[in-house]
C-alpha cells in the first residue's frame, strides 16, 4: 500500500459564535493516497467544507480555531505551520477548487493576471515563461483559443468555463493534492460531466490525490475510489466505494442512499425517507448525533458516542448498532 | 382528456435595452414558440438548462409575465391577453411554488398571517374559518400548528418549502406550477416534499408543471417530460419512454451526464462540446447543431419541428436525425 498524502487524524475544530463556542469538527480522521480520489459526502452543516478549510488553514479567522488533532501532509503536521510556510504551500502543492468560480476569481484583473501571479509566486520563472505556462494550462483545461482569454475578464466567460479558469489556476504548479469542494454544483450537467471528466484526466495525467466534496452521491460514485461519509461534524462511515454502496452499515449511509430518486425506480413511488433534519451545531444529541433520526436508536444511542469499528479492511463505521442491521439495498427499506 | 392547460406557439421575448438612449434593439428570446398541454391530475416536468426559459415559460403561465404572443389556453379560455383584473379569479385556480422559499415568503409576516392572506384577497370565509383553514393547511404538509405564530427565518429550509406548498394549495388550485421546489434543499429533505407533493397531488386531484434541471427528479415525480434547450421544446414524452428511448441527440446526452449512485455502473456518457449558445442570438436552423454530434448541412439551414415518433411509447421529437443513440 501507498503510503498517504494528506491524513487527518482526530481534527477538532471549534467557533466562537456570539452565543458561545460551538464544535464544527469532533475527531474526524481519513486519509487521501497519491493518485486516489476520495469522495467526502454530507448534508449541508455536517462539516465537510470545515475539513476542507482546515486543511488549507483558511477557517474563518478568528471564530475558526483547530483546538485538536493533526493534518499531516506528506508527514508535515499543517496545523503547526506559520502562516508564511503555509503560503508556500497553499497553491503550489495543495490547489484548491470552490463552488462558486465567480467569488474564487478577482473580477477587476485579468485571467492571465491571475494565472501569472500563481505561477511567479510559486516557481523561479521569468514572466516570458510563466505567461507560455498560463497559455498551456488554459489549453490543457479544455478553454478554446487560450491566448485571446488570457487578456479577458471573469465576467466575459460562462460559468463552465469560469470553473476551467479555477481549475487551471489550481492545477497550474502541479499540486500533489487537489481540494475540490463542490466543484460542480452550480453548473449544468452536461457542463458537470465534462468538469468531472477533465478532473480525472488531469488526475491521471499529473498522478495526484483529489479530495472531492460534494452531497451528491451520484458524482461520488462515479469518480471516487475512497468515500468519507459526514454526519453532524464527525465521520459515520468510510470504506471504499464498493463498501459504501454495496454494503452501507451505518443507519445515516444507508437512509441517504434509499432517499435519492434514481432514474429506474417507478414513478411516484414514495420514496423512503430519513425523518426531521440535521440538528443543529448548539443543540447536538449528546451520544450518537443521528440518533434523533435514526429508526434504530435505543437508550444506549442517546448517552454512548460511537467510535469507528472495523467492518471488514478499510471499511469503518461509527454506530453502536451496525452488527445487528443488515446492510440495506439502495433503495430498499430500512 | 380535454387538457386543463393548453399552450400554443408561446413566445416571450425581453428587450435588450442598450446604448446611449436604451434602444431595444435586440431582443432576448427566451421562449420562442412552445407548445405544451397539461391534463387535470397530471405532472408534465419541464427539463432543460440554465437559460433555456424553463423559468420564463412557468412565469408566462401563471401570467407573472406578459407574453410577447402565442395562446396560454386555461379550461378553454385564453389567459395570455387577460387583464390582471379579469385575471384574479383564475389566479386562485393557479398557483406557484418557487425554488427558494425564503425569498418567496414575506420574512416580516408570521406564517399565520402569509397562509391566510391568499383568503383574505380572495375574500374567503370570515376570520374564524380563515384560521381554521390556515391550521388545517399547516396539519395537510406536517408542520406543526404552532408554526402560526413563527415567523419564516425560524424554520428550516425543508420547512420553509412547507410553508410555500401550504400557501400554494391555500386556495384549492387545480394547476400548480413548481419552480425547481427542491433543488435548494439536502439530499434527505428533498425526498421528503417529493412525497408530501405526490401525496398532495393524490389528495386533491392537483396538475403539476413541474420545472427543475435535475432529470431524476423530474422523472420521479412526472407522468409526462418535456426537454427544453434555448427556448424550443426538443422532445417531449412518456417519462418512461423518454428516459428508456429518447429520439434526441440532446436528451440522451443529458440523460448520459447523470452521474449515477452505483459504482458499478459507469455510465457512458456522450460529452457535448462547449456552452449552451446566447438566446439573443440563437443558431440558425436547428438551435443544438452548434453542440450536436449528428449536425449536418441540413441542420444549419432548416428548423426541425415536433414530429411524433413511431414505436417509441409516444415521443414527439423536433431532430432532423431523430433516432437511438
Amino acid at each position: 500500500m501507498q503510503d498517504a498524502i494528506l491524513e487527518v487524524d482526530d481534527l477538532v475544530v471549534e467557533f466562537d459564535t456570539d452565543e458561545g463556542r460551538v464544535r464544527a469538527l469532533d475527531g474526524v480522521g481519513f486519509s487521501v493516497k497519491a493518485g486516489e480520489t476520495v469522495g467526502v459526502v454530507g448534508e449541508s452543516g455536517c462539516g465537510k467544507s470545515v475539513t476542507a478549510q482546515s486543511i488549507m488553514r483558511l477557517l474563518p479567522q478568528p471564530m475558526g480555531q483547530i483546538v485538536g488533532g493533526a493534518i499531516r501532509f506528506h508527514g508535515q503536521d499543517l496545523a503547526s505551520l506559520s502562516l508564511e510556510e503555509m503560503r508556500r504551500i497553499r497553491g503550489a502543492r495543495i490547489g484548491m477548487v470552490f463552488q462558486e468560480p465567480m467569488t474564487a476569481l478577482n473580477p477587476v484583473h485579468t485571467i492571465g493576471r491571475q494565472l501569472t501571479e500563481v505561477i511567479l509566486l510559486h516557481k523561479k520563472v521569468s514572466k516570458q515563461e510563466a505567461l507560455q505556462k498560463a497559455v498551456a494550462i488554459l489549453d490543457r483545461v479544455g478553454i478554446p483559443s487560450p491566448d485571446i482569454r488570457m487578456g479577458e475578464y471573469p465576467h466575459q466567460l460562462s460559468g463552465g468555463m469560469r470553473q476551467r479558469v479555477v481549475i487551471a489556476m489550481a492545477l497550474v504548479c502541479e499540486p500533489d493534492l487537489l481540494i475540490a469542494d463542490e466543484p460542480t454544483t452550480a453548473l449544468d450537467v452536461t457542463i458537470q460531466a465534462q468538469i468531472l471528466e477533465l478532473i480525472q484526466e488531469l488526475q491521471q495525467d499529473m498522478g495526484m490525490a483529489v479530495m472531492l466534496i460534494t452531497h451528491d452521491l451520484g458524482v461520488i460514485a462515479e469518480t471516487c475510489q475512497n468515500v468519507v461519509v459526514m454526519y453532524a461534524g464527525r465521520v459515520a462511515e468510510r470504506g471504499t466505494v464498493y463498501d459504501i454502496f454495496d454494503k452501507p452499515s451505518h443507519p445515516y449511509t444507508q437512509g441517504l442512499l434509499a432517499s435519492i430518486p434514481r432514474l429506474d425506480t417507478t414513478p411516484k413511488s414514495r420514496l423512503t425517507i430519513i425523518p426531521g433534519m440535521v440538528p443543529g451545531l448548539r443543540d447536538l444529541p449528546p451520544g450518537c448525533r443521528f440518533e434523533n433520526r435514526c429508526p434504530f436508536s435505543d437508550e444506549a444511542c442517546c448517552v454512548q458516542t460511537p467510535v469507528e469499528e472495523a467492518v471488514s479492511g478499510q471499511h469503518t463505521v461509527a454506530c453502536l448498532h451496525w452488527k445487528a442491521l443488515s446492510p440495506a439495498q439502495p433503495g430498499g427499506v430500512i | 382528456m380535454t387538457p386543463l392547460l393548453e399552450v400554443n406557439d408561446l413566445k416571450m421575448h425581453f428587450p435588450v435595452r442598450e446604448g446611449l438612449f436604451l434602444r431595444a434593439s435586440k431582443f432576448n428570446r427566451a421562449v420562442d414558440g412552445v407548445n405544451l398541454h397539461v391534463a387535470p391530475g397530471e405532472t408534465l416536468g419541464l427539463v432543460g438548462e440554465s437559460g433555456c426559459g424553463k423559468s420564463t415559460l412557468g412565469r408566462c403561465i401563471t401570467r407573472l409575465y406578459q407574453p410577447t404572443s402565442g395562446e396560454i389556453k386555461f379550461r378553454d379560455q385564453d389567459i395570455s391577453r387577460m387583464r390582471n383584473r379579469d385575471l384574479l379569479p383564475l389566479r386562485r385556480d393557479i398557483q406557484m411554488i418557487f425554488q427558494d422559499p425564503l425569498e418567496s415568503l414575506n420574512a416580516r409576516h408570521t406564517v399565520g398571517e402569509i397562509l391566510e392572506e391568499p383568503l383574505i384577497i380572495h375574500k374567503m370565509g370570515n376570520r374564524q374559518e380563515r384560521q381554521k383553514r390556515v391550521a388545517e393547511l399547516l396539519n395537510q404538509v406536517g408542520l406543526p400548528a404552532r408554526s402560526v405564530t413563527r415567523y419564516p427565518f425560524e424554520f428550516s429550509g425543508g420547512q420553509r418549502q412547507r410553508i410555500g406548498i401550504a400557501r400554494a394549495i391555500a386556495l384549492k388550485p387545480s394547476l400548480i406550477v413548481c419552480d425547481e421546489p427542491v433543488s435548494a434543499l439536502d439530499v434527505s429533505i428533498q425526498s421528503q416534499i417529493l412525497n408530501l407533493l405526490v401525496e398532495l397531488q393524490q389528495e386533491l386531484n392537483l396538475a403539476y408543471l413541474f420545472i427543475a434541471h435535475d432529470l431524476a427528479v423530474v422523472k420521479h415525480i412526472s407522468d409526462r417530460i418535456a426537454i427544453m434547450y434555448l427556448g424550443r421544446i426538443v422532445e417531449s414524452g412518456p417519462g418512461e419512454a423518454l428516459y428508456r428511448n429518447p429520439q434526441h441527440p440532446y436528451t440522451q446526452s443529458l440523460i448520459s451526464a447523470i452521474p449515477v449512485p452505483d459504482p458499478h455502473q459507469k455510465s457512458q456518457r456522450i460529452l457535448l462540446k462547449g456552452d449552451v449558445p446566447s438566446p439573443i442570438n440563437p443558431p440558425s436552423g436547428c438551435r443544438f447543431h452548434t453542440r450536436c454530434p449528428r449536425a449536418t448541412q441540413i441542420c444549419k439551414e432548416q428548423e426541425p419541428v415536433l414530429t411524433a415518433q413511431p414505436e417509441t411509447g409516444g415521443l414527439v421529437t423536433a431532430c432532423h436525425h431523430a433516432g437511438p443513440a
